[in-house]
């Protein structure tokens, strides 16, 4: 950048108070259980037992008769409409394989009945009064098990079907195939000093986030239902909600209180069409929130995928070919399979420059729990993968990692063919890279860890041996001509604004961010803002909070709505002054003229305009969709000390660079980096689910660890600036890309710590201890 | 012993109450129907920390207690701490520090940290650390609510070696 256009920003660009921080810090009533009226019924579910069984009876009536139980449905008293529980654009790229409830259950946690009752134990009570005849089926764990001969079929019901011309192969258990070519594979890998042929396994993983799945929901006095809900999509759950019940979208309001963390959990329609069936059925508030254990069992999880990785290199350092196959395994639903899969290769293989690439992603039902959208989205699992060959294809040369990957990586002015040939269930966008300052993370980050201390792991002895693991990464920001938001703004007599926004703040900070980005428009300050956000009702439609879209794509519409509502504010000024409205600016809240000698405030101007002459509401609109998806960059680094007696891992420093463009609030983004970083930590060192037929045995943080504040090694985030003219301020995407670092960054690091190679994670001891044995043998 | 099983009596942020309980409530669950809920329910099972709340001055977790089991006892809860025109240090400082995200955690966190401070004068690392760990969060990495927290304890600590 000849000049810097971030020095002049007045009100993004800096750490404003997130808006809603005192309210949360003080606990007051901000979330959907703090909501929820005394008299609300409580709804509780029966779920299956067993990972595939058809129904053959149920008997509820003794169960309707117990006390307090005001409500029991199943799938003989709703209505059947197939439908898809992801929430995604319309018409989905997932397949519509869901009922209310179905006569068949196909995993452990699957839907069977719910009661609706007057406290949450006689839901309970209620639920062990139903009989449930099950016939055993056959039931299918592994991808090998979903792809083979005659295998068991898990969806086959005859309705199901996807919505847009992509495969889908239910009698296969096939989800969706997507693939591409580009350049000549073969000949790629023909030309190659050296290859690689490596296959990765991801394991499944839960959000975790710390308030559990919760809905509410009521028949207001019109006769219209009221959903409360903790949802990254409330415009997609008003839409669901509305087939699944076979209603009009009109009949239904969804409004998002504040959240307590989604990661991407929430883009999912899992409690709302219950919910609004008790509400309407019994004239009741309806209340259900899942327990922690309910949130594994049957809340959504990040798809296991297995990754193999072909590749070829020069002596030089080119690569000359990549090939990518991935396996997802998507549980018993499909929601999110095709899209997870895809970005598998649309947010991972453009990062480095290759002419031959190969890419075929398969998506399969098993008998497991339901993969969904879960924070990076593909490219962690992909990644894991990448990163890793990538530090291997460096060994092979006796290159520097670090050198091998500044040498290859995508810069300013690069494309690739992966953005114009994968989508989202379609083909996808060409792109050239705007910002990217990799270069610069690469160089800051390697600064911070100390990489000149790094040492080959053949010259490292005795039991405690350190090692300095690193990987690149990019993601996206937004799905182009897909995502759309919108946002409203007026303005108010004491010159404050309401800002309306479809977008969905899930305890990110959006509606701050979308703040700043209005104010600075506007040429006011950020506390002028009152924002309210995702009210399917009140506010314009938003896409929802999911593919690292809300600062790029919902923060420009917030932006052009600004510049909307400020073209009424100068010609009003205009007006009061008696000038010409090319003669007057907006400066500091006011309209003025060039020399600031004459001017009048936002509030008077608001007055003026709705109260004195020529009155009308300043209000102003906008909408953006998105014509490309500008990846933020970032270089991950940790030091690790491995125990070669027992294989235990220490992490002592973790260093978690970003490119974001520019950072709308550097304080938030930090946030987004650390808070990111340590999820993808926690996934790499100690998260996993662990199965007996089919049924997950761990179902809570006692058994399930995360990261606590003791276990928290040293983060330390670092924004490196660049500047995205296609986004709000030079702004790109922030919240995803950072999860994606750990698990490769800590298999590189153990490779340089003992040489031993890992393919797959969670990397407990044992596993590790087995691998570096495996060096020594 | 207790005089009538189906009430439970103890002082909350200060006042003594009676309320209408069942043996088997959890204390969560009778706070939140009172209308204290700034407590959450975020597992159930005494491992995240969200409902936590002061007994007699200690961090207790309120989703493990049963109401009765508080009988006679002092409870204090995150109403007692802060207001809109007077929030207190520690909350001030995650506010300023972009400590709180989702904040789902953050009164559960507060409330660790009010022990902590009541019960200790020396906050070196280990012992912070100590009271701080069974409070989960999964948004911030707690990075911003550690150096918020520790701003706080080093003004307090050196307050305590000046008087």
């Amino acid at each position: 950048m000849s000049d810097n256009p971030t020095a002049n920003f007045k009100q993004v660009h800096h750490s404003v108070t997130k808006i809603d921080a005192k309210q949360l810090a003080l606990g007051k009533d901000s979330y959907v259980g703090d909501l929820a009226p005394r008299e609300a019924l409580i709804v509780k579910m029966l779920w299956s037992p067993h990972p595939h069984a058809r129904i053959t009876s149920i008997n509820v009536s003794k169960a309707e008769k117990m006390p307090g139980v005001k409500a029991v449905l199943w799938h003989g008293n709703v209505p059947r409409n197939i439908h898809c529980t992801a929430g995604q654009g319309y018409p989905e790229p997932s397949p519509y394989d869901t009922f209310i409830f179905d006569t068949k259950v196909r995993h452990v946690g699957d839907r069977v009945a719910a009661v609706a009752a007057e406290t949450a134990e006689q839901a309970e009570a209620a639920l062990k009064k139903i009989t449930v005849k099950y016939e055993l089926l056959e039931p299918v764990f592994t991808i090998d098990e979903a792809m083979a001969e005659d295998a068991p079929i898990i969806h086959d019901e005859p309705e199901a079907y996807v919505p847009i011309p992509i495969p889908y192969d239910p009698k296969k258990n096939l989800v969706a195939m997507v693939g591409c070519e580009a350049g000549d594979f073969d000949q790629g890998m023909q030309d190659a000093d050296f290859t690689f042929d490596d296959t990765y396994e991801t394991p499944y993983a839960q959000h975790c986030p710390i308030e559990p799945y919760t809905s509410l929901a009521h028949v207001d006095s019109a006769g219209r239902i009221v959903i409360t809900t903790s949802t990254q999509v409330p415009f997609h759950c008003r839409r669901i909600v509305a087939q699944a019940l076979g209603l009009p979208v009109q009949k239904i309001r969804v409004i998002k209180p504040r959240i307590g963390g989604g990661f991407g959990s929430k883009q999912e329609i899992l409690l709302e069409d219950i919910v609004a069936l008790v509400a309407l059925r019994t004239g009741r508030p309806a209340f259900w929130q899942f327990t922690r254990e309910e949130n594994f069992i049957t809340g959504r999880t990040r798809h296991p995928i297995r990754v193999r990785l072909r590749a070829g290199i020069k002596k030089d350092g080119t690569i000359t070919a990549i090939g990518m196959d991935c396996w997802n395994n998507t549980g018993a639903y499909g929601g999110h399979g095709l899209t997870v899969v895809s970005c598998c290769g649309s947010k991972v293989l453009p990062l480095y420059r290759c002419d031959n690439i190969h890419f075929d992603g398969k998506v399969l039902y098993t008998n497991l729990p339901v993969g969904g959208a879960y924070r990076g989205f593909g490219a962690t699992q992909a990644f894991f993968a990448m990163e890793s060959t990538i530090d291997k294809m460096a060994d092979a040369i006796g290159m520097d990692p670090l050198e091998f990957r500044r040498q290859n990586h995508i810069q300013s002015g690069d494309s690739s063919p992966i953005f114009a040939a994968l989508g989202e269930g379609k083909e996808g966008t060409p792109m050239t890279i705007d910002s990217c300052a990799l270069d610069d993370c690469i160089a800051k980050g390697a600064e911070a860890i100390g990489w000149d201390k790094r040492t080959d792991w053949r010259d490292k002895t005795g039991r405690y041996r350190r090692g300095i693991g690193m990987a690149c990464l990019m993601q996206g920001s937004s799905i182009p001509h897909i995502d759309m938001g919108g946002a409203s703004i007026k303005i108010n007599e004491d010159g404050s604004f309401n800002l309306l926004v479809g977008a969905t703040d899930l305890g990110t900070g959006s509606d701050t961010v979308l703040a700043q980005i209005a104010a600075e428009e506007l040429a006011t300050t950020t506390d002028k803002m009152i924002v309210y956000s995702s009210d399917t009702d009140m506010t314009p439609f938003d896409v929802g909070a999911y593919a690292s879209s809300t600062t790029y794509l919902s923060g420009e519409a917030s932006r052009k709505a600004a510049a909307d509502a400020k073209r009424q504010i100068l010609k009003t000024g205009a007006e009061i002054l008696g000038l010409p409205v090319d003669q007057v600016q907006c400066v500091a809240s006011h309209v003025q003229n060039t020399d600031g000698s004459q001017k009048v405030s936002y509030g008077d101007i608001a007055c003026y305009a709705l109260y004195s002459k020529n009155q009308y509401q300043i209000i102003g609109t906008g909408s953006h969709f998105t014509e490309k998806s500008p990846p933020p960059f970032a270089a991950h680094y940790a030091e690790i000390e491995v125990d070669t007696w027992t294989g235990l891992i220490r992490v002592l420093q973790y260093v978690s660079t970003i490119d974001c463009g520019t950072a709308i609030n550097p304080a938030l983004c930090e946030g987004q980096t650390e808070g990111g970083t340590l999820n993808g930590i926690s996934y790499a060192l100690t998260e996993q689910y662990l199965f007996t037929n089919g049924r997950m045995t761990n179902p809570s943080f006692a058994e399930y660890h995360i990261f606590s504040m003791r276990d928290k090694p040293p983060i330390k985030a670092i924004l490196v600036p660049s500047y995205e003219h296609s986004g709000p301020f030079g702004a790109k995407s922030v919240s995803e890309i950072c999860i994606n670092g750990p698990a490769p960054v800590f298999a590189n690091a153990i490779y340089n710590a003992t040489g031993a190679r890992l393919y797959e994670f969670p990397f407990m001891p044992e596993k590790v201890l087995k691998a570096i044995q495996a060096v020594k043998a | 012993m207790k005089k009538n099983p189906q009430t439970v009596q103890f002082t909350i942020n200060g006042e003594s109450k009676t309320f209408i309980t069942e043996p088997d409530e959890k204390l969560l669950d009778l706070l939140r129907r009172e209308g204290y809920k700034g407590a959450k329910f975020g597992c159930g099972q005494g491992t995240c920390g969200s409902c936590t709340v002061l007994m007699d001055g200690r961090a207790v977790y309120s989703c493990l207690l049963y109401a009765m089991q508080v009988e006679g006892h002092e409870i204090r809860t995150i109403e007692s701490i802060g207001t809109h025109d007077n929030p207190s240090e520690f909350q001030q400082e995650l506010i300023d520090g972009g400590a709180v995200q989702c904040g789902y955690c953050i009164p559960g966190m507060i409330m660790s940290a009010t022990a902590l401070m009541e019960n200790e004068t020396h906050f070196d690392d280990e012992t912070v650390r100590e009271y701080m760990d069974g409070n989960l969060c999964r948004c911030t990495g707690y990075e911003k609510i550690w150096s918020a927290l520790r701003r706080v304890l080093d003004r307090q600590e050196a307050q305590n070696t000046q008087s």
